[in-house]
């Protein structure tokens, strides 16, 4: 073995680098970034909690798209699921106001369906409260 | 009862494993003296001498080398047996499958900085993946993934520069013959 490896300068330094490595390091670097914007999100919810009277009717993670019917006094309630978000897709309630509501796609957000007593909860970190009570 | 003696002869593998396993475990045990700015982020200095033996002698003596490593330097720290020994050891397991694959990437363009790059992204998903099922049951565990690849990122060019300049300056031996 050599007493001492030779200095190099940063030319030299970068001149180990082969083509493809260039590409290892960046792409090394977007994955990086893509995992921040996949893991940083913030308020994004990683599941629904669906009550009937008041009663959790069921648990649900956010991955797969499916549909959940949920009786209540007044008939079924269905409940739609898509890969990060939920909606109420029908009530037999006369106002129709959790259905308007849309899509729910942030932690915390609540729908509820009073008149036939169901109600959605999305789960998830950075919640802006825990529970509501009404 | 017979007498029996036997005789151990250390090939010129076994010498070269040891020399460098020696070599790996030193700079691990150097290594575990820095202060961590984040438990887990740590350079993997003795990676450095995988990264040459693998390009030198070939994924085998490679795999000697990593996992001697792990084991004695675990031994050395009082570490053996304990999580951080199974973390460092899915890590290198990891490692080793990932510098299996790279290896046989074409050589005029992927060099030892590539190897090193996939191998440190192989060893903290490894880790990762262990510590979530085992030792903290939680998805909390990859909230700091990006952190552990952008380490993985700035640590694996480093240690990949570091080898392929030692594999440029060092004189002596070719490279392995590929099988």
């Amino acid at each position: 073995m050599p007493d001492s490896i030779p200095k190099r300068s940063w030319r030299a330094w970068r001149g180990l680098l082969r083509p493809g490595d260039w590409g290892v390091v960046l792409a090394g670097f977007a994955l990086c970034v893509g995992a921040g914007f996949w893991f940083w999100r913030g308020d994004a919810p990683d599941g629904v909690i669906v009550r009937a009277s008041g009663r959790i009717f069921e648990k649900a993670d956010l991955s797969h798209p499916r549909r959940i019917e949920v009786p209540g006094p007044l008939g079924i309630t269905v409940v739609e699921i898509e890969p990060g978000r939920v909606r109420v897709a029908s009530d037999p309630g006369p106002r129709q106001y959790c259905v308007r509501q849309g899509w729910l796609a942030h932690a915390g957000a609540v729908a509820i369906c009073a008149p036939n007593e169901v109600s959605l909860t999305l789960t998830g970190r950075g919640a802006k409260y825990d529970s509501l009570s009404y | 009862m017979t007498r029996s003696v036997i005789n151990l002869t250390p090939t010129p593998e076994d010498d070269r494993i040891a020399r460098h396993a020696a070599a790996a475990i030193a700079l691990a045990v150097a290594e575990a003296a820095i202060p961590l700015p984040l438990p887990g982020v740590k350079p993997g200095l003795a990676n450095i001498i995988t990264l040459v033996v693998l390009v030198r002698w070939g994924w085998r003596e490679a795999a000697w080398v990593s996992l001697l490593r792990v084991f004695a330097a675990s031994l050395l720290l009082g570490q053996f047996l304990a999580p951080g020994f199974f973390l460092s050891l899915a890590g290198a397991l990891a490692s080793l499958l990932a510098l299996a694959g790279a290896a046989g990437l074409p050589k005029k363009w992927f060099g030892p900085v590539s190897h090193s790059i996939f191998a440190a992204f192989a060893h903290i998903g490894a880790q990762l993946i262990l510590a979530r099922a085992w030792l903290i049951p939680h998805d909390g565990v990859f909230y700091l993934a990006p952190l552990f690849g952008a380490a993985a990122v700035v640590f694996g060019l480093l240690n990949g520069l570091i080898a392929t300049a030692l594999l440029r300056d060092l004189p002596g031996q070719q490279e392995a013959p590929r099988p």
